[in-house]
């Protein structure tokens, strides 16, 4: 298995494995303490997923916990409210971020609503895996960035992780929390390696500031944290510093963390995969422009994707935001 | 060649008595028929005339309770209201089938199964005057909030079910432990995907869940034959289990039917669907124009084909009830009607701030930033204490 948690004894941190993988041994912890945790998806039985991420799973905890359901994504997520009613904790494998879309309606109307509508007699603790963004060379519905959708929308919270440390952990944080959790995954950064450490390090709804720097904040999340640090680096060698949160949490966000560190900096710009046009980019610079308003040298500025449904992937590399980009509105708000 | 043997859909089919596959046992004038399968009228056979009575009571009642409620909408005290005239038998039938284990998935007209399962009728109140959204436990009586979107409800029931199973509470032959799920809902829900792919994990995973199909024969102004070319109960089939269609304006034909599924389920048989066949008297709902769209001569043919008018004939011809029984309940119905009505005008207004207090279990700072951003804009008022 070369998996990290064992069921005869504590994991082996620390750890060097791919964020996938880290993920999976996430979820083994978090089966392995609550035998009310059932995955549920498409093909991630014997198959493993078709990022692998459930791998094994169904081989240690069988078909009852590990369910591979039939191919309808409503389906799947209208039977993981029932199941969360009886008392399971349902942690669904959405194939593909663009696959997503038939189960809106039970992700909206039911498990966002449903505490409120009970007066909180009913809660739904249901984590949503959706691997998300583009890069990879994908057919259509396979690149997408939707975590805006649900980012709008009361009742659910959103989280996106960025490297091994964080998926491992972030997975079992939401498992755990009493709300419904929508888990986006990078996934053309699932085979990035790192290290797993013995703790989770913050809370699941906390930004991590990755770098730390003077001249400009790059805020980011998912797979445009790697691309970020990148940026970082080699501003660094042009003589300009670069602080960089990794968002982690896109509902709630972490606005101490964006406030307290664009009122140091006084150039923010935020950065990610998705349409900017109420992106999340849209949010975060209003809420700079309100609680930032004296300390900002510029306006926010946003790079992300063009509002265009995503584009073949050919050129995607033209849609996606990269270090350049990244860099050249960094230069823009140093010229302001 | 396709072998073309699927009948044509029928104009009109509303109209018809539901066809001989229909089961029933009291005909619409209040006479037992012998028609149904065995396993029927030995359940019909084996209920006490204090079962009886209370079906006509419950029949009785709840009509009663929707009138006041379709009153209270009209005097501008619920902003709509769902009526269930017509459908009463259907619900209690099948309401009364369900042990206390079973859970209920309800539509938003599901008043007869709620009054089966001792939810209070105020609460079913308390949406459709706006003072809440539902907000009763769905676990103390395993009724589940109503639910408005068209269908959800029986992927919601389906997964419930396979709660069940994975909890070990199918098969156990412990009448107290094994479990069954009714998802309800109604002829036009049967366009939604959702109800397909409910039948769908149902049938592949041999769920406890029974479908519950008050076929009313109108979805607001769209007839029968806009959702369907086939039988509703010959769907069932497809997805690998039984259905069958019951005269749903008999009491006791519905908790037969209801009963024998419900068993089946229980003991690990799987899923199965039942139609029932009825019709919905009054509008869809309060805000609804039915003249616009049905003739009146269709309301007339099921006017006598009434669920407490047969009940109450078959019980006086039998001398299980009498007159004196009758106007007793009649009592107890304007009583109920009464209670209710003092009790909806007293349902208290949510305070302003309890529209942030239920959205999450665990702290969010948007909720506590908005709430103390509302009350401290309320307090600004003049005269805001």
């Amino acid at each position: 298995m070369g998996e990290v948690t064992r069921k005869d004894g504590p994991a082996a941190y620390p750890m060097t494995t791919t964020l996938a993988k880290g993920i999976t041994s996430g979820m083994r912890a978090a089966m392995e303490r609550d035998p009310k945790v059932i995955l549920m998806g498409e093909d991630i039985g014997k198959l493993g997923g078709v990022f692998r991420v459930t791998e094994g799973l169904q081989k240690d905890f069988g078909e009852d916990r590990v369910i591979d359901t039939p191919l309808a994504e409503s389906g799947i997520m209208g039977t993981a409210v029932g199941l969360a009613l009886r008392g399971y904790r349902p942690v669904v494998e959405i194939q593909f971020d663009g696959f997503v879309y038939p189960a809106f309606d039970h992700i909206v109307s039911s498990i966002a609503k449903m505490r409120a509508r009970s007066l909180g007699h009913v809660e739904l603790p249901i984590v949503v895996r959706i691997p998300f963004g583009g890069g990879i060379g994908a057919v259509e519905h396979h690149s997408e960035s939707n975590e805006a959708y649900f980012a709008h929308t009361a009742g659910l919270r959103v989280v996106a992780c960025s490297n091994p440390h964080d998926a491992h952990w972030m997975i079992q944080q939401a498992i755990e929390c009493r709300d419904p959790v929508i888990f986006y995954e990078p996934k053309r950064r699932y085979w990035d390696k790192g290290e797993i450490t013995a703790e989770p390090g913050r809370g699941l709804f906390e930004a991590a500031t990755l770098r730390h720097g003077t001249d400009v904040t790059v805020l980011a999340y998912g797979p445009m944290v790697r691309t970020c640090l990148q940026a970082a680096q080699a501003a660094a060698e042009e003589g300009r510093s670069l602080e960089v949160i990794d968002l982690r949490s896109l509902s709630p966000l972490d606005t101490d963390a964006i406030v307290e560190s664009v009122r140091r900096t006084g150039r923010c710009v935020v950065v990610h995969e998705a349409s900017t046009f109420l992106g999340l980019g849209a949010e975060i610079a209003a809420l700079i422009q309100q609680e930032c308003f004296y300390s900002l040298q510029a306006p926010v500025a946003r790079v992300g994707g063009y509002n265009v449904p995503y584009p073949p992937s050919r050129i995607e590399e033209e849609f996606l935001p990269d270090l350049d980009r990244v860099l050249d509105a960094v230069d823009r708000l140093m010229a302001y | 060649m396709f072998d073309v043997t699927m009948p044509n859909p029928t104009p009109g089919r509303r109209l018809g008595d539901g066809g001989p596959d229909m089961i029933q046992v009291l005909t619409p004038e209040g006479e037992r028929v012998d028609t149904a399968p065995p396993e029927y009228l030995e359940i019909v056979d084996s209920l006490t005339d204090d079962e009886l009575r209370g079906f006509y009571r419950d029949l009785v009642m709840i009509r009663r309770f929707d009138a006041e409620a379709t009153a209270l909408q009209r005097q501008g005290e619920l902003g709509l209201w769902a009526s269930l005239l017509g459908q009463e038998a259907a619900q209690v039938g099948s309401g009364r089938a369900l042990r206390r284990q079973d859970y209920a998935f309800p539509t938003y007209r599901e008043h007869g199964v709620a009054w089966c399962r001792g939810v209070d009728p105020v609460n079913l109140m308390g949406m459709f005057r706006g003072v809440n959204h539902g907000g009763w436990d769905p676990n103390e009586k395993n009724f589940h909030l109503y639910t408005i979107i068209i269908g959800a409800q029986t992927l919601h029931a389906t997964g419930y079910a396979m709660g069940v199973q994975r909890d070990g509470a199918v098969g156990t032959g412990d009448p107290e432990r094994d479990t069954a799920v009714i998802a309800y809902f109604g002829d036009g829900a049967t366009s939604q995907g959702d109800v397909s792919e409910s039948l769908v994990f149902a049938g592949v995973n041999n769920s406890p869940v029974v479908f519950f199909c008050q076929n009313n024969q109108w979805a607001i102004s769209e007839p029968n034959e806009k959702q369907t070319r086939a039988p509703l109960y010959h769907r069932a089939r497809g997805f690998g289990f039984p259905g069958l269609r019951v005269d749903g304006n008999d009491v006791l034909a519905v908790y037969a039917a209801t009963r024998l599924a419900l068993d089946a389920a229980r003991s690990g048989q799987g899923p199965s669907f039942i139609e029932a066949f009825t019709y919905r008297m009054g509008a869809h709902t309060t805000s609804d124009d039915p003249t616009k769209y049905r003739m009146s001569a269709e309301v007339e043919v099921w006017k006598l084909r009434d669920p407490i008018e047969r009940l109450k004939a078959w019980l006086a011809h039998q001398g299980k009830a009498d007159g004196a029984y009758f106007a007793q309940i009649a009592r107890e119905a304007d009583e109920l009607g009464a209670d209710v009505r003092a009790r909806c005008l007293a349902l208290p207004d949510p305070a302003g701030t309890d529209m942030f207090a239920h959205v999450y279990g665990e702290a969010h700072p948007v909720m506590a930033r908005e709430e103390a951003e509302f009350t401290a804009y309320q307090a600004s008022f003049e005269g805001a204490h």
